[in-house]
């Protein structure tokens, strides 16, 4: 492979623009230059970091400190879906539905892709395994915790509606269906708009990385399309979970509406 | 064939206890916030509760939720909606069309935009949906709240005539006239409590 080395000064030389934005936003009081600027040296330290946690995990190659790896990432995703929730389940539910879901999609996703299709030597190999759970957890991530968010807040705002039919003698799920409709649609709205996307409007970014780093393109684009269908996998099969899952929290045995085990709104 | 609650008691109601059998209208009034639509949500099951009520002689805890809501039928006082369009709302629209007649709606109400009804075509139509497949008993939450005086006459007729088809009604008013036209029974609500009247 030919890659083309890139030093520190090259980095510097890009980040040119990112510093003009800022100088702009300065001088036209656009108020944004501190965020830029925070965002900015966040991600340097946030990349750097776990480029130097990466080179570590490679080298040692075990499958605990894989396993450990994942785990804080699991714990960073869960924390980030109960974060974004307008309204979210009160108790553990608020943490554990999201985590729960987005953790056994991603980890059965992965685990089918590492046996069989890519079969790497060990199977735990820190350098597919991690990068690929990564990949998958993330957008199983955006995915549910929009579908959850949804799921409350129609809940919430389509509460006279939905007890309306629970008096009518329809069944939780048969009255929740529409809020439910709209959590899975709205759940997999960014996924479709990506694959509505990839390769006409825009280069995917791991495929773009790949084919910089001196990888064939038609090995490029196979490699996306397996992350594609892992993604999606991983997205449908969590959302569907948790949509459930938070349906079925969101009412009781008795199929009445229970709005009151949601924490109050943010 | 009668509705019995016994010792109803939330975080707003006291020990409610009542009884209405079939072909019967009780009248429930008091003044608001004294608990009056709690305790017919708590009698339709729609919120947690404790005590029991039974219809014909089965206890709500032996039936499952929607089975019992099937029978026992909380009409609130603002009707919600689902759907853009009225028709959907409705089980059998032949029914619905024929009934719609009687409280002075048109037969084409059924193609109706839910937006574009006005306040008291949405009580008579919620009223109606609800009413729709003869359920044993009603729960009714001031059903002519929002009608003028002829139009709550016709709704009168339909719920005197749902009794004398066996129905048990416990009707919430907050009119004295409607109480004397229609109760054969009379409860009264004070702060969570409930006591029969004379």
């Amino acid at each position: 492979m030919n890659v083309v080395s890139l030093t520190v000064w090259d980095l510097a030389a890009v980040s040119v623009f990112v510093l003009l934005s800022g100088l702009l936003s300065l001088r036209l009081s656009l108020g944004v230059e501190r965020q830029l600027l925070i965002a900015t040296v966040r991600m340097v330290v946030q990349l750097s970091a776990v480029g130097a946690v990466l080179t570590l995990l490679f080298s040692v190659a075990s499958l605990p400190w894989t396993l450990l790896m994942a785990l804080v990432m699991v714990l960073f995703a869960g924390r980030e879906i109960a974060a974004r929730q307008h309204r979210r389940l009160s108790g553990w539910w608020g943490y554990g539905l999201g985590t729960a879901t987005m953790t056994l999609a991603a980890a059965t996703v992965t685990a089918v892709a590492l046996l069989g299709s890519i079969q790497p030597e060990p199977l735990y190999d820190p350098r597919y395994a991690i990068p690929l759970f990564g990949m998958v957890l993330g957008n199983a991530m955006t995915g549910i915790s929009l579908g959850l968010d949804t799921l409350t807040t129609a809940a919430v705002r389509e509460r006279p509606a939905i007890e309306t039919r629970i008096a009518l003698g329809a069944t939780r799920f048969e009255a929740l269906r529409p809020a439910m409709q709209e959590a899975m649609r709205r759940g997999f709205m960014p996924m479709i708009n990506a694959m509505a996307a990839a390769g006409v409007v825009s280069l995917p970014g791991m495929m773009t990385g790949q084919i910089l780093a001196g990888i064939p393109p038609a090995e490029a684009v196979r490699y996306q399309l397996l992350i594609m269908f892992l993604i999606i996998g991983a997205t449908g099969l969590g959302l569907l979970c948790a949509v459930l899952g938070g349906a079925w929290r969101l009412t009781d045995h008795r199929h009445r509406l229970r709005t009151d085990r949601l924490a109050a709104a943010k | 064939m009668r509705l019995i609650a016994k010792g109803i008691t939330t975080s707003v109601l006291t020990d409610c206890s009542l009884e209405v059998p079939g072909g019967e209208i009780g009248t429930l009034r008091g003044p608001s916030g004294a608990g009056k639509s709690l305790l017919l949500r708590a009698i339709a099951d729609l919120d947690p509760h404790e005590g029991e009520v039974w219809f014909d002689g089965v206890a709500q805890s032996e039936t499952s939720g929607p089975q019992w809501r099937r029978q026992v039928r909380l009409v609130p006082a603002e009707a919600a909606w689902w759907d853009d369009c009225v028709g959907p709302h409705f089980r059998s629209l032949d029914e619905a069309r024929a009934m719609a007649g009687l409280l002075d709606l048109p037969k084409d109400c059924m193609t109706w935009q839910v937006a574009r009804l006005s306040t008291g075509e949405k009580q008579r139509l919620g009223f109606l949906r609800a009413v729709e497949d003869r359920p044993a008993v009603l729960l009714l939450d001031e059903p002519t709240a929002a009608l003028d005086a002829e139009t709550g006459q016709n709704v009168e007729t339909m719920i005197r005539s749902l009794r004398d088809d066996g129905a048990a009604i416990l009707l919430v008013t907050h009119s004295d006239a409607q109480a004397n036209r229609l109760a054969d029974r009379r409860y009264a609500m004070e702060t969570g409590r409930l006591k029969a009247a004379v």
